[in-house]
């Protein structure tokens, strides 16, 4: 797939073009037909509507006049999808629209070879491309359910899907009532403040920790040390209900279930783990002689490690850190368990929520976290990106 | 990974292992005496004492962390696996019915000896005055229904017996029924004493102490009157000089004056005692059997299987949780299966660990294409794809789950757009949701990401230089990648497999939201035992069960892959 192997393009036969636009014609009339009462009509109709635009667009018309003829399959489909779905059917048949234009060009002209090595058969063409299709569909599934909750959560009703209102994007169908709801309702505005109070004490709890452990098992001569890392990653491992179980009897007996300093232990247990891999990870890369240079010179092993160390290694405990702190922000078994009616984080009024009085404001809720999980995400990212430019591992 | 950068035996350069090493071969070699260090200690020595302070220090950093881990999170652990073998309730609270029971053959048809019921009457009457016998009930209910009903009526009903006791002593001497005799009868002198003098400011009561020499002369009375003293004393913040015995005292002197001599009585109320011999003595006296005050109470008592199920949890410690948590139940005859229609573990973790393998294959059928094309992708579109693994990787949870819920409901996003599209009819609209199908779907988009990350790794490292081999020499497309290129990312899909099985057979929340009655885990039944039914040593017992799962898949994965490489966000 390098650039410099071009594939000549050439312009395909009509006995080429006209079946395989047609047969995504045919594939579109399955569901038009379908909504309209009759597949099989579908099928047919849609099969001779797109094989005649493709003629249209590959024989009548001159190459010079494409852009001309795309706009004008969009503003045709738009048409056809008003009569036929209303509103929402306006957006369907500008994307249908679009795709056709850009579908018989793309096979009609022979483009979808320009970036493929020139020695493949047709069946390896379709395969690659099958494979590109699939693909995505799997990246559709893996993402559609965080897009879906967006635009529900400025609905309108307390309904859990789309009302005829939206899909005609008409602005009484929308509302920020559910946002409004968060803000105002104590129970969810108790609930972010205690997962508030809750995740940064947990997170500062393990990245202290964490750290100096971390460092401490990087060290050449550490006794027992697949032991002691198995220990300290089992948190990670062990089902969370059997943690929450084993946390609810045993804090129960020493009288920290249902306290506050109960639930940031266990969430700091918790989070020990993704500090101990990312802050070791980074480890890896650390120029031991930098300590011993900085020795050396006089400084002794606490400024050794703030001054040189520390900022060396940062990146690595900031995501350690951020890790820590989204499983305690995102954690609802243990705290279900660990923690008391006054304790109830965010998730847990989420779970709840899910369980028993089901509202919207759920979505809400989930709109926004999704916001901060990009944000942290973005963070993270630049972080691993600066730590290896550090290391010298990549260019980033 | 980070072995090689460890492993001291693997460093080269300057390091004190390698300097042992240099100065045995030294003195191997030319035998010419020791190497020594600067100090004039023998270099071998001066060395291993700075190996040492390294292990030391290594060691200190470690510590704090290794024991904040073991608080927290290991005791947790050995404390659940405590409690799922631990059985100390029905001993603590029948201690003499336990003693009774010792010879009782738990495996014929036999009823106990009146000394049994006798025992009983004596724990159960102090269980229920300090409030445990419903917990016990709860507890023995656990191995037989009905258990527990009985013991909350035997509770209340044991009164029955001493009054008539009661009654007839108080009869023929009001003093019977009055606080004041009684403690002077039991009481040591000094401690009546004592009481009087108390007042509510000097904090904790006189301990109650039994007058000497009554406890010979009177040894149940005494017995039963100290527990009453001292639970006034304790639990009540009463003065026992205040209160009237409990009827189980009157009870027990009837006994003893039945069962003993008397006479050698000399103390406060000896008249009384003496006249109250008489009265038992009499022909009129009404008495109770034990056994039939019990059978009156709920005929269950006169049915062996209470007295075999006592007897079979007496001791200490017990496989009962476990015997349950796989559907069998402790018989006379030893462990046996319980009757078909009652076995619903072994159906639970067959269908956990069925839910589980069709997440992990989803996982891989739908990881590996992708993985695929994100390894042989240019970096640059790679990372912008990749950006769609990781989204939801750092998308909240629950998040995921309510989408899911809002997704796959009857009135949910994907129903609408299958009935606007006319593939299926609003009358019949598919069922998504509260079965495996739900849980299986959204638990394997969840757990996507676990499997495209570790799959990627490995794919990245594979050369593309091999595929291309093996094409130039003649190998078909297939060929190609069955014989080259997917034996090489074989670890991957072991890897991601491993991980994503593990994180699914423990999980709780998204079956408990998507999955129904019919989609749910072992771990929804083990969180209902703890909550609900607070049933917690099966719940225990369950979860040993789980976590030794877990831990044979933690120990091949850390055999396979290396816990140290474990990858987290690409």
């Amino acid at each position: 797939m390098s650039e410099a192997i071009l594939t000549p393009i050439e312009k395909k036969p009509m006995n080429f073009t006209l079946p395989v636009v047609g047969a995504f014609g045919a594939f579109f009339g399955i569901f038009v037909g379908a909504a309209n009462g009759s597949v099989l009509l579908g099928i047919v109709l849609g099969f001779a509507l797109a094989a005649g635009l493709a003629f249209v667009a590959m024989e009548v018309l001159d190459k010079s006049q494409e852009r001309m003829a795309r706009y004008g399959l969009v503003a045709l489909f738009v048409v056809a999808g008003f009569l036929l779905g209303g509103v929402p059917g306006i957006v369907l048949g500008a994307l249908i629209g679009w795709f056709f234009g850009w579908l018989i060009y793309w096979i009609g002209e022979g483009r979808y070879r320009a970036r493929l090595v020139p020695y493949l058969t047709g069946g390896q063409v379709l395969w690659h491309y099958s494979f590109r299709v699939l693909c995505g569909a799997i990246f559709v599934f893996l993402i559609t359910p965080i897009l879906v909750v967006m635009p529900l959560s400025f609905n309108a009703e307390d309904f859990f899907t789309f009302t005829p209102e939206m899909l005609r994007f008409d602005p009484e169908g929308y509302s920020l009532k559910h946002y409004r709801d968060f803000f105002t309702s104590d129970d969810w505005q108790q609930a972010v403040w205690n997962s508030v109070k809750i995740a940064p004490a947990a997170t500062l709890l393990s990245v202290s920790f964490g750290t100096l452990a971390a460092i401490g098992l990087s060290q050449p001569h550490v006794p027992g040390r697949r032991l002691i890392m198995a220990i300290l990653i089992s948190p990670m491992i062990v089902p969370l209900i059997i943690s929450a179980a084993g946390m609810y009897f045993f804090y129960s007996r020493i009288g920290l279930q249902g306290t506050y300093l109960g639930v940031v232990l266990a969430h700091a247990a918790l989070g020990i783990p993704f500090v101990i891999i990312t802050v070791t990870a980074t480890l890896v890369g650390f120029d031991r002689s930098l300590t011993r240079a900085a020795a050396n010179m006089g400084a002794d092993p606490v400024t050794t490690f703030f001054r040189v160390q520390m900022p060396l290694i940062l990146p690595g405990v900031i995501s350690g850190g951020l890790f820590a702190f989204i499983t305690s922000f995102d954690e609802v078994v243990v705290v279900i368990f660990v923690g008391s009616a006054n304790q109830q984080t965010l998730p847990w009024q989420m779970f709840t929520g899910l369980r028993e009085q089901i509202s919207p404001t759920i979505l809400a809720v989930a709109t926004i976290l999704v916001g901060i999980s990009i944000a942290l995400l973005t963070v993270v990212e630049i972080l691993r990106r600066r730590s290896e430019r550090l290391r010298g591992m990549s260019p980033g | 990974m980070t072995d090689a950068a460890n492993d001291p035996d693997k460093i080269t350069g300057p390091t004190p292992d390698n300097a042992i090493r240099a100065s045995e071969a030294a003195e191997a070699t030319d035998g010419a005496g020791k190497v020594l260090a600067a100090d004039g200690t023998p270099l071998k020595r001066s060395l291993n004492r700075a190996l040492r302070a390294q292990k030391m220090r290594a060691l200190m950093l470690v510590a704090p962390l290794l024991l904040f881990v073991l608080i927290t999170f290991i005791a947790p652990i050995a404390d659940m696996l405590f409690r799922s073998v631990e059985n100390q309730i029905v001993r603590e609270t029948l201690p003499r019915t336990v003693a009774a029971l010792q010879d009782y053959d738990a495996s014929g048809d036999e009823m106990p000896g009146d000394a049994a019921f006798e025992a009983a009457y004596y724990d159960i009457f102090f269980a229920a005055e300090r409030k445990l016998h419903t917990r016990l009930g709860s507890r023995l209910n656990y191995e037989m229904t009905g258990a527990s009903s009985l013991f909350r009526k035997s509770g209340r009903g044991l009164d029955d017996i001493g009054e008539v006791y009661q009654d007839q002593f108080e009869d023929l001497d009001e003093a019977w029924d009055e606080a004041r005799p009684w403690a002077e009868m039991m009481g040591d002198p000094d401690w009546i004493a004592a009481q009087e003098a108390w007042s509510e400011d000097d904090g904790a009561m006189p301990r109650f102490e039994l007058r000497d020499g009554v406890a010979d002369v009177l040894p149940k009375t005494a017995e039963a009157y100290r527990l009453f003293a001292r639970f006034m004393q304790v639990e009540e913040g009463d003065s026992p000089l205040e209160e009237e015995p409990w009827t189980v005292v009157h009870t027990a002197l009837y006994q003893d004056i039945t069962g003993g001599d008397i006479s050698g009585y000399s103390g406060p109320g000896a008249d009384r005692l003496a006249a109250l011999a008489e009265l038992v003595a009499g022909p009129d006296f009404e008495t109770v059997r034990f056994q039939d005050a019990f059978e009156e109470i709920d005929e269950d008592w006169a049915d062996p299987e209470i007295w075999k199920t006592i007897k079979t949890y007496a001791p200490a410690y017990t496989s009962g949780y476990f015997l349950n948590a796989v559907d069998a139940q402790k018989t006379a005859d030893g462990p046996a299966l319980r009757d078909e229609d009652e076995r619903i573990y072994g159906l639970l973790f067959k269908r956990t660990l069925f839910m589980s393998m069709m997440i992990t294959i989803s996982c891989i059928l739908l990881g590996y294409p992708v993985a695929y094309l994100l390894s042989n992708l240019p970096s640059r579109t790679a990372n912008l794809l990749m950006i769609l693994v990781l989204l939801p990787f750092w998308t909240s949870l629950l998040v995921r789950t309510s989408a899911w819920k809002v997704m796959l409901q009857q009135q949910g996003v994907i129903n609408d757009v299958l009935v606007w599209l006319g593939l299926v009819g609003d009358a019949d609209r598919l069922v998504m949701i509260n079965n495996q199908f739900g849980t299986i779907v959204a638990m394997t988009h969840i757990l996507l990401p676990f499997m495209i990350l570790p799959m990627y790794s490995v794919m990245s490292t594979i050369p593309p230089s091999y595929v291309r081999a093996a094409k130039s020499l003649g190998a078909t497309n297939w060929t190609t990648f069955w014989r080259v290129y997917f034996p090489q990312s074989v670890p991957g899909i072991g890897a991601g497999s491993i991980l994503v099985f593990i994180l699914a057979i423990g999980y709780y929340i998204t079956p408990e939201i998507v999955g129904g009655t019919t989609g749910t885990f072992i771990s929804n039944r083990i969180a209902y035992h703890i909550s609900s039914s607070l049933n917690w040593g099966l719940a225990a017992a369950l979860g040993a069960i789980l976590l030794a799962a877990v831990l044979i898949l933690y120990w091949a994965y850390d055999r396979i892959v290396g816990i140290d490489n474990v990858k987290l966000g690409g």
